[in-house]
C-alpha cells in the first residue's frame, strides 16, 4: 500500500483539536455569510446549509490522507471547506463568479476541487453513490491505497442507488466508507416515517458489511471512529457503514422554515452544538483558555476576504456557456 | 486485404485491441465473463484477458454505469456493457444526470472519458419491455455522444474511435445485426465520430438511416432503381453529434428527403434531421419531408403483428411513390 495512516487520535495533538475547533467555526460562520447573501440576493437557488452538522465532515476528513478521495451530495459546503476548499473559491462560486470553485457553472450544491480530491457536491439524491464505488475501484484497480469517504443523507438509504452501491461496495470488497448523515429529517419526512430499518447503520449487515454509529455532535469521537475505520479499509477489509447522528440547525434549505418539527426539538438539539462541546472539552481538559474569541475573529476576516473576493469578482461571459461540455471544447 | 467477419466479431476485435492497448481497460457487465455475452460478443475474452479485465457484474446497472463514471474519473478505461437498452432506463439518472453532467459542472477539473455498450431494436419477438430503440433520447442530452454503426465495417472502425473518446459515449449495436457478414480491413482503420456515410449515391431521393435501417434502405434503393428511382442512402452512423452537413448537401442535390427510423416517429430523431433540413435547406426541397418510423404501439410479441411495427421494404417503398406522387 501507498499510504500509510496518520497517528491515531490518542496522539491527538494540541494543535490538531484546535485545528478541528477551527474548521467548524470556519463551516459555521461560511454559512451564516451564505445565509446573509442569500437574503441580499448575491446567492440564489438552493441554498442547503451544514450548520450543525460540522462535526461529521471536519472529524472524519481531518483523518484523511492528500491522496485519498471525498464525494458527497448538495449540502455540500462543510465538506468542501473541511477538505481544504478554500473558502473564497467557495463563496465566488455561490455567487455565481467566475473565479468560484468551478466559474459558476456549478453553484452551491455542486462544489468540485480535483486538486483536493474533493470530487463533487452531487445533488440527484443516491447519485454520488455509485460515483463514489468507481473512484475506490479505480483504487483498488490500481492498488493506490486510496480511501473514498462518501456522504449519504439519511432520505438516500431509501434510493435503489443505495442498495446497489453498497452491494457493489461489499461483493468487491473496495476501499470506501460511506458515512450516512442521519440529521433526522429528509426535507420534512422524519427518517423513521421514511425508512424501515429502527437501527439505520445496522443496514450495513444486510450486506455484510461492518458498520456502526457515532455522535455526529462529538468532533473528538467521529475523528477516533473514523480514523480506526479508514485504517482497517486502507489495510484491505473493505468498506464500512457508518451512520453518524446529528441535526441541522437550520431548514432543509433557505426556503423552508421547518415547520414540521417542534422547536422544542431544535433547542434540545442546540444544546448538543458540536462547536460549544469541542469548546468545553478543550478548557476541561486544560487545552484551551479564552482563545475563542480570537478564532472567530479569525474565521470572521476569513469571511470577509471570502465575501470581497466574490462580490469583486466577474461574472462568467457568455463565451463561457459552450466551454467544456465535450472535450473539444475544453476552455 | 478484406476480411469477411460477423458484425459481432468485428465488435469482438475491437474490443480485444483496446483491452491489449490499455491495462486500464476494462469490460464489465451482466455475464459479460463465463456467459460470453448475452450476445455472444465477449465470448472468450475472460479466458484470454482474466477476471480483472472481464468483469462480471450483478444486475445494478445503475451501479455499474456510476461506477463507469466514478473510476473514469480517476484514470481508469471502462467499458460498460448494458444487455439491452431497455434495461439502460433503469440507469439513465447515472448516464444523463452524472456521466454527461461531469466535465461541464466540474469545470473540467473531472471527465468521464467511459463507454456504454448497449443492444437497441426489435424484431426478435422479444415482446413489448424487450424491443425499444431509445438511443434518439439519449442524442438529445449535451454531454453524450452516441454511434450506431450499421454492419461489420462500420462497428469496428467506429469502435475504435469511440474507445478514444474523451467523453461519455453510448455505443448501440442492434440486436439482429450481430450475425451479419460483412468486408473489413485487415489493416486498421477509424471511423470518425460524427461524420455520416453515403453508402449509395442517387440523385431523386435522399433517404437517411442508422443502424438495422441502413441495410434495409439499400433494399429499398435496389428495388426503386428497377422503377428508374435513383436513391441516395445516408447512413447517419452517429446520432451525437450528428451530420448535417451530409445531408444537407445530399438534399441540395435529390430535392427530396425521406429518413427511416425503427423507433416511434413521435420525439424520433427524423423530426430532428426534418426540422433542421427545413430550416436550412427549405429551398432546396421540392416536397415536404417525409419520416417512416415504427408505429405508435408498444411492440406486441406476435410476428404477424410485431412486423406490422418495425418499418419494412414494402412499407418504405409505398411511403416514397407516396412523398414523390409516383
Ligand atoms: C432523486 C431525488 N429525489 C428528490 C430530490 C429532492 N430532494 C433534495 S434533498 C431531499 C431530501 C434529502 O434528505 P437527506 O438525504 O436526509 O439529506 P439532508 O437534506 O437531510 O441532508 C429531497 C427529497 C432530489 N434532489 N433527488
Ligand atoms: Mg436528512
Amino acid at each position: 500500500m501507498a499510504l500509510k495512516n496518520k497517528a491515531v487520535s490518542n496522539k491527538t495533538s494540541k494543535s490538531e483539536y484546535f485545528e478541528l475547533l477551527e474548521k467548524m467555526i470556519l463551516i459555521r460562520l461560511f454559512e451564516d455569510r451564505c445565509s446573509e447573501h442569500y437574503s441580499r440576493g448575491n446567492i440564489k437557488g438552493f441554498l442547503h446549509l451544514y450548520t450543525g452538522e460540522e462535526a461529521i465532515a471536519v472529524g472524519s476528513i481531518s483523518c484523511l490522507e492528500k491522496e485519498d478521495y471525498v464525494i458527497t451530495h448538495y449540502r455540500d459546503h462543510g465538506h468542501a471547506l473541511a477538505r481544504g476548499v478554500e473558502a473564497k473559491y467557495a463563496m465566488a462560486e455561490l455567487f455565481g463568479k467566475s473565479t468560484g470553485t468551478t466559474g459558476g457553472i456549478g453553484g452551491s450544491m455542486h462544489i468540485f476541487d480535483a486538486t483536493k480530491n474533493f470530487a463533487g457536491g452531487h445533488a440527484i439524491v443516491g447519485g454520488q453513490l455509485p460515483i463514489g464505488v468507481g473512484l475506490a475501484y479505480a483504487a483498488k484497480y490500481k492498488n493506490t491505497g486510496a480511501v473514498t469517504l462518501c456522504f449519504l443523507g439519511d432520505g438516500a438509504l431509501n434510493e435503489g442507488e443505495f442498495h446497489e452501491s453498497m452491494n457493489l461496495a461489499a461483493l468487491w470488497d473496495l476501499p470506501i466508507v460511506f458515512i450516512c448523515e442521519n440529521n433526522l429529517y429528509g426535507m420534512g419526512v422524519p427518517v423513521e416515517e421514511a425508512v424501515a430499518k429502527k437501527d439505520i447503520f445496522e443496514i450495513g449487515h444486510a450486506y455484510d458489511m461492518p458498520c456502526s454509529r457515532v455522535d455526529g455532535m462529538n468532533v473528538l469521537e467521529v475523528k477516533e471512529v473514523t480514523n480506526k475505520i479508514i485504517k482497517d479499509v486502507r489495510n484491505g477489509k473493505g468498506p464500512y457503514f457508518l451512520e453518524a447522528q446529528t441535526y441541522r440547525f437550520r431548514g432543509h434549505s433557505m426556503a423552508d422554515p421547518s415547520m414540521y418539527r417542534g422547536s422544542t426539538e431544535e433547542e434540545l438539539w442546540k444544546l448538543r452544538d458540536p462547536i460549544n462541546l469541542h469548546w468545553s472539552w478543550l478548557k476541561e481538559n486544560g487545552y484551551a483558555k479564552d482563545e475563542l474569541n480570537e478564532i472567530y475573529e479569525k474565521m470572521n476576516s476569513v469571511m470577509d476576504d471570502a465575501v470581497q473576493f466574490a462580490t469583486e469578482s466577474e461574472f462568467p461571459t457568455i463565451d463561457d456557456l459552450y466551454k467544456n461540455i465535450y472535450f473539444e471544447n475544453v476552455g | 486485404m478484406p476480411n469477411v467477419l460477423t458484425y459481432r466479431e468485428a465488435l469482438t476485435k475491437g474490443i480485444r485491441e483496446a483491452l491489449i492497448d490499455n491495462d486500464d481497460c476494462f469490460l464489465m457487465g451482466e455475464d459479460v465473463g463465463a456467459y460470453g455475452g448475452a450476445y455472444a460478443v465477449s465470448k472468450g475474452l475472460l479466458e484470454e484477458f482474466g477476471p480483472k479485465r472481464i468483469v462480471d457484474s450483478p444486475l445494478s446497472e445503475s451501479a455499474i454505469v456510476g461506477l463507469g463514471t466514478g473510476s473514469s474519473m480517476v484514470g481508469l478505461k471502462p467499458i460498460i456493457e448494458i444487455m439491452t437498452i431497455n434495461f439502460l432506463l433503469v440507469a439513465l439518472d447515472q448516464l444523463v444526470n452524472h456521466a454527461a453532467k461531469i466535465r461541464y459542472m466540474s469545470a473540467n477539473q473531472y471527465a468521464a472519458p467511459f463507454m456504454v455498450r448497449t443492444v437497441t431494436g426489435g424484431g426478435a419477438q422479444l415482446g413489448a419491455t424487450h424491443s425499444q430503440c431509445f438511443e434518439p433520447w439519449l442524442a438529445s442530452v449535451p454531454g453524450l455522444k452516441v454511434v450506431a454503426p450499421s454492419s461489420p465495417y462500420d462497428a469496428l472502425g467506429l469502435f475504435r474511435s469511440a474507445i478514444k473518446e474523451k467523453d461519455p459515449i453510448v455505443f448501440v449495436e442492434h440486436i439482429l445485426l450481430y450475425g451479419s457478414k460483412g468486408i473489413v480491413d485487415e489493416d486498421y482503420y477509424e471511423i470518425p465520430i460524427g461524420k455520416a456515410n453515403v453508402v449509395r449515391s442517387g440523385d431523386n431521393l435522399t433517404l437517411v438511416a442508422y443502424s438495422k435501417m441502413v441495410p434495409l434502405c439499400i433494399e429499398v434503393a435496389n428495388t426503386l432503381e428497377e422503377q428508374g428511382i435513383d436513391v441516395e442512402v445516408i447512413d447517419l452512423r452517429s446520432l451525437r453529434p450528428w451530420d448535417k452537413e451530409t445531408i444537407i448537401n445530399s438534399v441540395n442535390k435529390t430535392n427530396r428527403l425521406v429518413i427511416v427510423e425503427e423507433a416511434w416517429r413521435s420525439g424520433g430523431f427524423g423530426a430532428e434531421i426534418a426540422s433542421t433540413v427545413q430550416e436550412e435547406a427549405f429551398d432546396s426541397l421540392d416536397g415536404p419531408i417525409g419520416r417512416v418510423g415504427g408505429l405508435e404501439v408498444p411492440m406486441p410479441y406476435t410476428s404477424v403483428l410485431e412486423s406490422q411495427v418495425i418499418p419494412s421494404k414494402d412499407r418504405i417503398i409505398e411511403y416514397i411513390h407516396q412523398n414523390l406522387n409516383t
